[in-house]
């Protein structure tokens, strides 16, 4: 991996201007796959119950930075991957919002699209962030979608290799 | 000193954020300090740990109960994550 940029924070990103740095830094570069991540209205059953008024996301400071580092490491002791880009926002999110983005670049696209998604899925399962959801029904902290006992699991295994 | 940090929904139920102790003696492990804090604090702790599903960190990394602490260490407790 050639470089790691993380980045926790309020504001929202622009996906081209990460993207433009990316590809501006080295002329090497064949493949840049990206993701990302956005607030959705619905998150329920009934619709018009559900619907999300804002997210407020919650992190742990210190540990949310390390945990992006060693699962971008991951990442690139799997895949031949060049630069890696990670933003996830915190704070207060309405609908639509973007609250995460992933970009991986590397020679070839095979690499680049794994290391993308194997990012993702650690990072939701991994990463020390909390979302909690205001609807007309009120507030609710989001459960976790795998088994809790799952998410643990593999929790520890991903930050053990470091 | 110890400092030990809660979050999101646990940090509600507990109503503490986080709280700096002496390290007790005999506690060494994430299980010893568990049993303290409930002791120490009762009832509330006692609800809002009871899940097995609360997470540990020890020093910012994710740890087992059996994990040994000691003093200068931070530890966490925290529900399944959900970022993304």
């Amino acid at each position: 991996m050639r470089s790691l940029k993380i980045s926790i924070q309020q504001e929202d990103f622009s996906i081209e201007t990460e993207c433009k740095a990316l590809r501006s830094s080295h002329k090497d570069i064949g493949a840049l796959a990206t993701f990302t991540g956005l607030v959705r209205e619905i998150d329920g059953a009934d619709a018009q119950h559900d619907k999300v008024v804002s997210l407020y996301l919650e992190h742990y400071p210190g540990m949310t930075e390390k945990s992006l580092q060693d699962i971008a490491e991951a990442a690139d002791a799997r895949w031949s991957i060049l630069d890696v880009c990670i933003i996830h926002r915190i704070g207060k999110l309405t609908a639509a919002e973007q609250i995460v983005f992933v970009a991986v670049s590397s020679l070839h696209r095979q690499d680049a699209f794994a290391a993308c998604s194997f990012i993702m899925d650690f990072l939701k399962t991994s990463a020390p962030f909390w979302k909690k959801s205001t609807t007309q029904a009120g507030e609710q902290w989001v459960e976790a979608k795998d088994s809790d006992r799952q998410a643990a699991e593999s929790w520890a295994e991903g930050i053990q290799k470091r | 000193m110890i400092t030990v940090r809660y979050f999101a929904s646990i940090r509600e139920k507990l109503g503490c954020a986080d709280e700096t102790l002496e390290l007790p003696c005999g506690v060494d492990s994430v299980q010893d300090l568990l049993e303290y804090l409930k002791q120490q604090h009762g009832q509330l702790w006692e609800e809002g740990l009871k899940n097995s599903a609360v997470l540990v960190a020890v020093n910012q990394a994710v740890a087992k109960r059996s994990a040994a602490i000691k003093d200068g260490d931070e530890i966490a407790f925290f529900p399944p994550v959900t970022g993304g």
